[in-house]
């Protein structure tokens, strides 16, 4: 059995298709997260057999993309999911930018929503900036991310605490203060309701006129800040002297240090931009006006928000790579939109959410194929070099 | 002399694995009360051969006879119900566990529920007076020496009742002294019937010690010669397919001024409050070699990382050309002139995930021109990459874009001494410099330091092979327990007493 997976393994090894994609890292990468997404559809589908068994094609074609011609509206729906896209573009990408530079954090939660508590704390209370309280907010909220990061990144570089056990401890402290706080002031809360009231309508996000182009959604320039922000990240990480040391510090921290560079500086810093963008994520979504979205008012229920955790399987999908991310997070919301429409099959929200969470779950695994990939290149590679 | 049926034999052994014929029809005959070595460079195929007779690989082709009926060997159980018995390179051994708890493991005999710790030791102290292995039964194995560990080896095995004995490079953790010791025991346990296969590269050795020579090469069997008949040069040749220097040519030296000084230097282990480094004193001139031996451990690697600025100084001076640097960073005393070829390539010489190109820029990356406003020019990165590549014959698959974790280890470790002599300082570290290496290899790199020495260069050698310390020093200084307890000079000093030394016996210097 094994001497045949080797023998079918070798004739992929030497097979043109593989030397075409073998000689490029980011199709490997492609190829590693394509697969991964089947196997996701395939177990959600699975899934959808077992509870569902009647519905489940239907249910198959929707979650796959077939929402997009199923519903009343469509440039409202597709601005609903550029919206959603925007926040969890963000936190995969913080997740992504940690991970590059050897660090899980997966705190990304706690920073976003305190970005997102900072940003409206400055839309009820921040009227004095006049046209400029978005851009305070915004700003506020990216800020408040970063210092949470900050934290985390010094105790690990200062004191080796790893980063994983003060972001998961921060994720609780952030969530219990932010509601704590905004249920005790009648400004921020409305109680009766359980909700946010709506804030300054200065703090909302320009919408540039993108509204236009899909009516009746939540769109503003969120979605375009962060995929600006996404090209901009991968220039950092790619083309500069500072993305090479970071690099260099996530896959080898003792060789960097051997090298001159300054690990500790690296491992604050990263983590420091990391907090920056899922806290930017918080004010994307928050800074949305209200009263034309579904669900931008917060509410202080005491659970983490998921979008800090859909950053990981984001960034996971994506390999990390700040342009790989645009797509994964866009593909992940895309199947949540898929979700909501099928509510209208008759199957319960609770089953789509496990269907959601195992194409997320099953989106980890693209390392697996990213890895298996390698090896089997530098099987090639050392067969080559044996030879010369 | 009867005609003997070996006790093991090894017939026509293939093994391949993806890409690579790792054993191409070997064999291999062990005779009773015969120590029989077998011989090759690294990547010869020896660990596979041995792993195949032990059971931890199968073998594609072959057979395995054991005192002439065929068997099967699947797993190291098997093997060890034959009586085949391994020391390995690295010993297995519970660090926390008493020398007589590590014997037993695995075979404790019993009374009731309980371990019968007195019958064994009855029984392991009547085989370690008989075979002269020296060992403390109720000291823990992290508390004794590495002869003393390796002794406890021997004996797992002879309390296995094993009596086909293979031993993997084992002098290779050892001292002189040591050694002979080793060599001793092995004489000792086959007087007793025993059978040793001994693996090595080292010919010293298999001359002292060995009845019969197997030599592999590259995966091929080259032949078997009776010790008495044959030379170092033989079997050298027969290893390596050619001819090997074992002088290399060494000029003149041309002392210039002092490039290095380590002023009263003490350094604390890596995350503990020992000191590893004690009060150390030396200078390196410009133009000269000094090699620094020691047994491994005794504090050679601490020096060398406070030097380079990766471990803090706890006391004392570092001067390099006239600059006290011991609170500079990493970045800046490489900046001022130093080089540092790190003894664990793997962990600090590269990142094995970057292309070739990063690593061989990896100390230049941060100036003009790859560096221009924080931006980086790969463009020269790559130009630099294959300009070393051609001047250090560095082999690679795709050039400068070539994963550096494919390639083999001899190529990395070129790599690496690549870009630290192309950083041109005027002091170049060096740990380890060939471990791991094949001769070829090993030839090349000794002369390029040679040649660093020539041009002026100070340079400080810290390694474990005796062999190289003499062949390139032009001073010696001998580290004991984080002291320099010795300055000998290579001309006038020998391997035995630059090893009494290092076990720390005669006089302090």
């Amino acid at each position: 059995m094994r001497k045949w997976i080797t023998k079918l393994e070798d004739m992929f090894i030497q097979s043109k298709a593989f030397l075409f994609i073998a000689s490029r890292p980011n199709w490997i990468a492609f190829l590693a997260s394509f697969i991964a997404i089947l196997i996701g559809l395939m177990i959600g589908f699975v899934i959808m057999l077992i509870f569902n068994p009647l519905q489940s094609l239907d249910g198959f074609f929707l979650i796959t993309g077939g929402w997009v011609f199923r519903g009343s509206n469509l440039l409202r729906d597709l601005g609903r999911w550029l919206f959603t896209t925007g926040p969890l573009l963000m936190t995969g990408l913080s997740v992504g930018f940690a991970f590059k530079t050897g660090l899980f954090n997966i705190g990304a939660t706690g920073q976003y929503t305190i970005g997102m508590f900072v940003a409206i704390w400055v839309g009820f209370y921040g009227s004095g900036f006049g046209p400029f309280q978005w851009v305070i907010g915004v700003l506020g909220g990216m800020l408040a991310g970063a210092l949470l990061g900050l934290v985390n990144g010094f105790l690990k570089a200062r004191f080796n605490v790893h980063e994983v056990i003060t972001s998961i401890m921060f994720n609780y402290i952030v969530m219990y203060f932010v509601n704590s706080t905004i249920k005790s002031s009648s400004i921020m809360f409305d109680s009766e309701r359980g909700i946010t009231n709506a804030i300054s309508s200065n703090a909302y996000l320009p919408t540039l006129g993108l509204r236009t182009l899909f009516p009746g959604s939540p769109i503003d320039i969120g979605i375009v800040l962060a995929i600006l922000l996404a090209i901009a990240m991968w220039f950092i990480l790619y083309r500069t002297k500072f993305g090479f040391e970071l690099q260099a510090t996530g896959l080898n921290r003792f060789a960097a240090k051997y090298a001159g560079i300054d690990e500790n500086r690296s491992i604050m810093l990263s983590m420091t931009i990391a907090g920056g963008l899922a806290g930017l994520g918080g004010t994307l979504y928050f800074l949305a006006s209200g009263a034309l979205s579904i669900g931008t008012f917060y509410e202080p229920a005491d659970i983490l928000i998921g979008t800090g955790f859909e950053g990981i399987a984001v960034a996971l999908l994506g390999m990390s790579n700040p342009l790989g991310t645009i797509f994964s997070a866009g593909f992940i919301t895309f199947v949540q939109r898929g979700g909501q429409y099928m509510q209208g099959l008759g199957i319960k929200i609770e089953i789509i959410e496990v269907i959601i969470a195992s194409i997320l779950y099953a989106s980890a695994i693209s390392l697996l194929f990213k890895e298996y990939f390698n090896r089997l290149k530098l099987r090639g590679d050392r067969k080559e070099e044996s030879l010369k | 002399m009867k005609i003997k049926i070996p006790v093991i034999e090894m017939v026509g052994i293939t093994k391949v694995f993806p890409g690579i014929i790792a054993n191409d029809a070997i064999h291999l005959s062990l005779m009773q009360g015969e120590i029989h070595a077998l011989l090759g460079e690294n990547g010869a195929g020896k660990s596979t051969l041995m792993s195949v007779l032990f059971g931890l690989y199968q073998a594609e082709a072959g057979l395995i006879k054991k005192n002439g009926q065929v068997v099967q060997i699947h797993n190291p159980n098997d093997a060890n119900k034959l009586g085949i018995g391994m020391v390995h390179q690295h010993f297995k051994l519970v660090e926390v566990f008493t020398v007589l708890d590590n014997i037993l493991l695995g075979f404790e005999p019993m009374n009731g529920v309980f371990i019968d710790r007195k019958r064994a030791r009855n029984e392991i102290e009547s085989l370690s007076n008989q075979y002269g292995l020296k060992i403390n039964l109720d000291a823990k194995v992290e508390d004794i020496s590495v002869g003393m560990q390796q002794r406890v080896e021997i004996l797992k095995m002879l309390y296995r009742k094993n009596d086909i004995l293979i031993f993997d490079e084992p002098t290779a953790v050892l001292t002189p002294q040591e050694i002979d010791e080793l060599m001793q025991i092995m004489r000792n346990l086959i007087k007793e019937n025993k059978s040793i296969l001994f693996i090595t590269h080292k010919l010293q050795e298999i001359m002292a010690v060995s009845h019969r020579v197997t030599v592999l090469r590259k995966g091929k069997y080259v032949g078997t010669v009776e010790t008495a008949n044959t030379s170092i040069e033989e079997l050298s040749r027969m290893m390596v397919g050619r001819d090997v220097l074992f002088n290399l040519e060494k000029n003149q030296k041309k002392l210039g001024p002092v490039i290095l000084t380590c002023d009263h230097l003490t350094v604390k282990k890596f995350d503990q409050p020992k000191d590893a480094v004690k009060d150390v004193s030396f200078n390196i001139h410009a133009g000269e070699i000094v090699g620094i031996a020691g047994i491994e451990g005794n504090g050679q690697s601490e020096l060398a990382y406070a030097i380079s600025g990766i471990l803090p100084v706890s006391s004392g001076q570092l001067t390099l050309k006239n600059k006290p640097i011991q609170t500079y960073s990493v970045r800046k005393r490489n900046d001022l002139g130093m080089a540092h070829i790190p003894e664990d390539r793997h962990r600090y010489g590269l990142i094995l995930d970057f292309p070739l190109h990063f690593n061989l820029s990896l100390k230049k990356y941060h100036h003009r021109p790859m560096n221009q406003h924080g931006i980086l020019n790969f463009k020269s990165m790559e130009k630099l990459g294959e300009s070393l590549i051609q001047k250090f014959d560095i082999r690679t698959s795709q050039g400068a874009m070539t994963d550096t974790r494919s390639m083999s280890g001899g190529n990395q470790q070129k790599a690496i001494i690549a870009r630290e002599i192309d950083a041109n300082a005027d002091f170049i570290l060096s740990v380890q410099l060939t471990r791991g290496l094949d001769v070829g290899a090993i030839e090349y790199i000794q002369k390029q330091m040679l040649h660093q020495r020539d041009l002026g260069k100070a340079i400080l050698l810290i390694s474990l092979e005796l062999d190289e310390i003499l062949k390139l020093s032009d001073r010696i200084l001998v580290m004991f327990e984080g002291q320099i307890v010795k300055e000998l000079d290579p001309k006038s000093t020998t391997q035995e007493e630059i090893g009494l030394y290092m076990a720390g016996g005669g006089q302090r210097a």
